[in-house]
């Protein structure tokens, strides 16, 4: 088998495994990275809400937010699980369409046939 | 090390873009000068490994997480230029698509993770290896120093970003528009949980790939060399 296919099959194999990245910090009672919390947390941490972070926080509205499909924040983790192996496919596949994109535009037809 | 929307200013996040343009620009001429068409697809692998190894939030108990990067492996794979590339994608992915990192510190997470670690973990990696062989024992260690390496100077370039904020932008009353954070709290905080833990992820991650390719094929480890010189 050549090398690229057992690179794409360990990918393969990182996507159905990256529930794990979910699952373990629930399970040892992490939480969020440090200066990646939501806007309310702040009134806990430092006792009011930076009004330019508040503004500035709710300017994009992903489509997935969080590897989670819009409103199933409150679902069981097996649910969240299977949002966050799909949410690792779309973002893979978009990224790999990305980047032969790229590769499309930057490299020059006489360097294709090479 | 993924910096939200509303953390930085202005300031930081527009200098952060500004700064990223060019390298933005000379990635994509180095590109255009060195890769070949059969290398499209170990870039669409870096991106994708970058994109998904993010996903794998490492706890610390009780307390916060993070994440391996993965952009020394890619850089040690495809060289720096074609791994700032590389991970870009993945940033932008996950910004658009997931909100995992805001869309205004763009610049400024690509700055951290596909400019900063990108280019220190290769260039240490290059350093240290010498000319020490492909499939060396030494190169495995090295691969793992430089990824602690990268991905520690990385989060402390976030930590500065994160810790000025309180220095440049202050409301009336004293309270922090963005980042309310200093230098004091933000360096400690992020490079102290990078050196403790997520570093050492991002290390035997790097060093585990470059040792299962050192068997597998020492090939791809060679190609870098060449196109890089």
């Amino acid at each position: 088998m050549k090398t690229i296919t057992k690179l794409w099959i360990g990918i393969g194999v990182l996507i159905v495994l990256s529930p794990l990245g979910l699952l373990l910090p629930e399970r040892f009672k992490a939480g969020d990275a440090w200066g990646e919390w939501g806007v309310d947390t702040f009134k806990e941490l430092v006792g009011y809400i930076p009004q330019g972070l508040a503004k500035l926080s709710s300017l994009w509205s992903a489509p997935i937010p969080d590897y989670a499909f819009k409103g199933w924040a409150e679902k069981p983790l097996a649910n969240l699980s299977f949002a966050y192996i799909i949410s690792a496919m779309i973002g893979i596949v978009v990224c790999i369409s990305i980047v032969f994109l790229l590769g499309k535009l930057l490299i020059k037809k006489s360097s294709r046939e090479k | 090390m993924h910096i939200p929307d509303g953390y930085l200013g202005p300031a930081t996040s527009g200098v952060m873009y500004v700064l990223m343009l060019p390298v933005w620009i000379s990635a994509s001429k180095m590109a255009k000068k060195t890769l070949k068409a059969k290398q499209v697809p170990l870039l669409a692998i870096g991106a994708a490994f970058s994109f998904v190894i993010m996903m794998f939030n490492v706890p610390i108990p009780g307390g916060t997480t993070g994440h391996a990067v993965g952009a020394v492996l890619v850089a040690i794979l495809l060289g720096p230029w074609a791994a700032c590339i590389a991970v870009t994608v993945a940033l932008v992915v996950q910004a658009l698509l997931f909100g995992d990192g805001g869309i205004t510190a763009i610049g400024a997470n690509c700055f951290n993770m596909a400019f900063i670690e990108v280019f220190a973990g290769y260039y240490i990696y290059k350093l240290i290896s010498g000319k020490s062989a492909t499939a060396s024992g030494r190169r495995v260690i090295v691969a793992g120093i430089a990824g602690y390496i990268g991905i520690n100077i990385a989060s402390l370039s976030a930590a500065i970003m994160f810790g000025i904020q309180p220095l440049l932008h202050r409301a009336a009353d004293g309270q922090s528009l963005y980042c309310p954070y200093g230098l004091g709290v933000a360096i400690p905080a992020m490079l102290g949980e990078h050196m403790l833990v997520f570093g050492w992820v991002e290390a035997i991650v790097t060093a585990l790939v470059v040792k299962y390719l050192q068997k597998q094929d020492p090939t791809l480890l060679e190609a870098v060399e060449e196109v890089s010189r």
